[in-house]
C-alpha cells in the first residue's frame, strides 16, 4: 500500500520506497549467510550487544529523556523522548534491557509495567499534537508477567497501546533491535514502516515457552526457533517486516558505531519518503498494511467465482 | 453470498446423562443442566460453552445469519510440532464440526441489530490466528457498514502459536477494525468467557466500550504458571478471575449467564439512544 503512494507520489524510481538506497535489506536475496533461527535468538539476546540508550546516543543529535506516564509511576524499562535527527524533531520511545546484572534488574529485563506502555501512549499524544514522527526501538522478552503488572491492567496497556499507534496521527517507524517478544514488543511495534536489525527475532512466543506447551519440554527450544520462523529474514520473507538494518558478520556487539551509522542512515530515509505523504493516505496504508498479513483460504468465494459467467468474471478483472 | 447454518444439535447419548460439577462435586443431570444454561444449578459454576449455544443464548430467537463461514487456516510457516499444523486443524475441524475458532454472523438482540461473534474454544484453544484475525476484522468492518453495534464473546487462549509472527499481527487488525467501527459511533460490547488470555486479552477484547465478564472467569494477560514462577509464591486464590479484574477496574461488570443477553441488549439500547431524541418521562 505504502508503493501505491510513492507510486502516487510521481512516478518514482523503483527504490522510490528509500530502503535499498539507505542500505536496508528489502529483499533476502541480498543475505550473503542466514543464520539458523537459534543463533539469531542468541545474537539478539547477547548481552553485549547495543541496547536502546546507546543506540540513542549514537543515532540521534540530540536526546532529552521524559518521565512517567502521569498516572501511576514511572518505568526503567521504557525510555521515552524528544530528539533530534538530522534537523528534524523526533519522538523516542524504546524498551531498555541492561547491559550489566544490576542495570537488568533496575530495568526488570526490558519488561515494561503497565505505566511503560501508558507512558508511550502519553508520547505517543504528544506526537500527534506536535506534529512530529514517532520512531520506537524494540528490545524486550515481553510484558512483564508479575501479579502487578496484572493488578494495573497489563493487557489493557497493550491493547490501548496498539490501538492509539494504529490511529497515530503522526508518521511511525518501528526497529526491531533485539529481542521482538510477543504483545509486549508489538505494543511499540505498529507503524508505517517496520524493520529490524539483521540479527534480531520477532515472535508471537519465546522458542523456551513455546518448546514448554508444544513438546513439553523447554529442551526443545531450538527446534521451536526453527518452526516459529521469527528471524529477521524469515519475517521479511512472510511479509511482516518491510526490511532488515544489516549488522557486521560477528553482530552488532562488534561494530556498533557502524550499526549505528546504517540504522540512522535508514531512519532519515523513512522519515523523508513519510514526510511527503498525506496524513489520511499514511493511515489509510497503514490500516491495510496490518489487514493484508496473513493467508486464508475461501473455498466458497472461490466457488462462487466459478459459478459467474465468464463475462461477469472478466468485468471482475477489469475492475468494473 | 449469506449461508444460513441451522443451529447444530448436541448431541445426547445415554452415556453422559451425568456432568459432575467441578467445582462443588455436585451430580447435574445434562437435560437439566442445558436448561439452565450449562451453569450449576448448586454452586452456580459456569461450565464453558461452544460458539454455536452461546450464539443460540445470546441472539434473538431465528434471528441469527452467519457470514464468512467458509474461512480456512493455511500453514503460513509450515509449522510442525510434535504433529503439523494442518493435522491439528483437521483434528479440531473434526471435533467441533467448525473451520475455525471463531463463529461470526448477523443478528439482533433485543430487538437491535448486532453482529455478533463467539469464539470456540474447543477449537484449538480458541487461538486466534489469520482465520480469527480476518472473520473479526470482516465482522468489525460489516457491522461498521451496516450500522450495527459490534459484540464479539471472547473465549481463548491468545495468539496461534503456529502462525508465528503472522498470528501476532492479528492483534493490530482487530484492534484496527474495532476502532474503525467504533469511530463510526457504533456501540462495541466484549464479553470475556472462560477462558480469556494472552494476546486476545491484549488486543480488541479489552477495548470494548462495554467490558462484561462472566463469573469466575479466568481472564489475563499472561499464564497463571509463569506469574508464579516470576514471584516464586503460590498466586492468591481469585486471581485472573473475573471478580478481580472487576475490582482492579479491568471489566464493567460480572454478569451472570442467565442475565447476559438482557445486559447486552440494554447497553446496546443505551448507546443507540443520542441525547438529542431523549424524551424523559414517556
Amino acid at each position: 500500500m505504502l508503493e501505491k503512494i510513492d507510486r502516487a507520489l510521481g512516478g518514482r524510481e523503483p527504490d522510490g520506497d528509500g530502503l535499498a538506497s539507505s542500505g536496508v535489506i528489502a529483499d533476502v536475496a541480498g543475505i550473503a549467510n542466514r543464520r539458523s533461527p537459534w543463533e539469531a535468538v542468541q545474537l539478539a539476546r547477547n548481552i553485549q550487544r547495543p541496547h536502546s540508550q546507546e543506540l540513542i546516543g549514537l543515532v540521534f543529535d540530540r536526546f532529552q529523556e521524559l518521565h512517567g506516564d502521569r498516572g501511576f509511576g514511572d518505568d526503567p524499562a521504557v525510555i521515552a523522548g524528544l530528539a533530534d535527527l538530522g534537523g528534524r524533531s523526533v519522538v523516542v520511545v524504546a524498551q531498555q534491557k541492561g547491559s550489566s546484572t544490576e542495570e537488568n534488574i533496575a530495568r526488570s529485563f526490558g519488561m515494561p509495567h503497565p505505566e511503560g506502555y501508558r507512558k508511550a501512549i502519553r508520547l505517543f499524544r504528544l506526537a500527534e499534537k506536535f506534529g512530529l514522527p514517532v520512531i520506537t526501538f524494540i528490545d524486550t522478552p515481553g510484558a512483564h508477567p508479575g501479579p502487578e503488572a496484572e493488578e494495573r491492567g497489563q493487557a489493557e496497556a497493550i491493547a490501548r497501546s496498539i490501538q492509539v499507534m494504529g490511529e497515530l496521527e503522526a508518521p511511525v517507524v518501528a526497529v526491531v533491535i533485539g529481542e521482538g517478544g510477543s504483545g509486549g514488543a508489538l505494543a511499540l511495534g505498529v507503524g508505517d514502516v517496520v524493520l529490524m536489525m539483521q540479527n534480531a527475532v520477532y515472535s508471537v512466543i519465546s522458542p523456551e515457552g513455546c518448546a514448554a506447551i508444544l513438546w513439553r519440554s523447554a529442551s526443545e527450544a531450538e527446534r521451536a526457533a526453527k518452526a516459529l520462523r521469527g528471524a529477521g529474514p524469515d519475517l521479511l520473507e512472510l511479509g511482516v517486516i518491510d526490511g532488515l538494518v544489516p549488522e557486521p558478520e560477528g553482530g552488532a556487539h562488534t561494530d556498533r558505531q557502524a550499526v549505528a551509522a546504517g540504522l540512522r542512515r535508514a531512519l532519515v530515509a523513512q522519515l523523508d519518503r513519510l514526510a511527503s505523504v498525506p496524513l489520511s493516505d499514511l493511515l489509510a496504508a497503514r490500516y491495510d498494511r496490518y489487514r493484508e498479513i496473513g493467508s486464508f483460504a475461501d473455498p466458497s468465494a472461490a466457488a462462487a467465482e466459478k459459478a459467474k459467467p465468464w463475462w461477469r468474471r472478466a468485468l471482475g478483472k477489469a475492475g468494473l | 453470498m449469506r449461508l444460513r447454518v441451522p443451529f447444530v444439535k448436541r448431541s445426547e447419548s445415554a452415556q453422559h446423562l451425568w456432568t459432575q460439577c467441578p467445582h462443588c462435586g455436585e451430580m447435574l443431570f445434562n437435560k437439566q443442566l442445558a436448561r439452565n444454561l450449562n451453569v450449576c444449578t448448586k454452586c452456580e459454576h459456569h461450565f464453558r460453552v461452544g460458539a454455536r449455544e452461546r450464539i443460540e443464548q445470546l441472539a434473538d430467537r431465528a434471528s441469527f445469519a452467519e457470514i464468512d463461514p467458509t474461512l480456512v487456516s493455511m500453514d503460513p510457516l509450515g509449522f510442525v510440532d510434535q504433529k503439523p499444523y494442518p493435522a491439528r486443524i483437521a483434528e479440531s475441524q473434526a471435533k467441533t464440526a467448525e473451520r475455525d475458532a471463531v463463529v461470526c454472523g448477523d443478528a439482533t438482540i433485543g430487538g437491535h441489530p448486532v453482529t455478533l461473534a463467539a469464539m470456540e474454544f474447543s477449537f484449538m484453544g480458541g487461538s486466534m490466528g489469520t482465520v480469527v484475525g480476518e472473520k473479526l476484522a470482516r465482522a468489525a468492518e460489516h457491522a461498521r457498514d451496516g450500522r450495527r453495534g459490534l459484540v464479539i464473546v471472547s473465549a481463548s487462549g491468545g495468539a496461534r502459536m503456529q502462525e508465528g509472527t503472522i498470528a501476532l499481527m492479528q492483534l493490530v487488525k482487530t484492534v484496527a477494525a474495532v476502532t474503525r467501527h467504533g469511530k463510526a459511533g457504533l456501540p462495541f460490547v466484549s464479553v470475556l468467557t472462560d477462558p480469556t488470555t494472552g494476546g486476545v486479552l491484549a488486543s480488541y477484547a479489552s477495548l470494548g466500550d462495554v467490558i462484561l465478564a462472566e463469573p469466575g472467569a479466568l481472564i489475563g494477560f499472561s499464564g497463571a504458571r509463569v506469574t508464579s514462577s516470576t514471584i516464586g509464591a503460590e498466586l492468591p486464590e481469585g486471581f485472573q478471575r473475573a471478580e478481580f479484574l472487576l475490582r482492579h477496574g479491568f471489566v464493567d461488570q460480572v454478569v451472570p449467564r442467565a442475565q447476559l443477553r438482557d445486559r447486552i441488549a440494554f447497553f446496546l439500547g443505551a448507546f443507540s439512544r443520542p441525547a438529542r431524541e431523549m424524551r424523559w418521562g414517556v
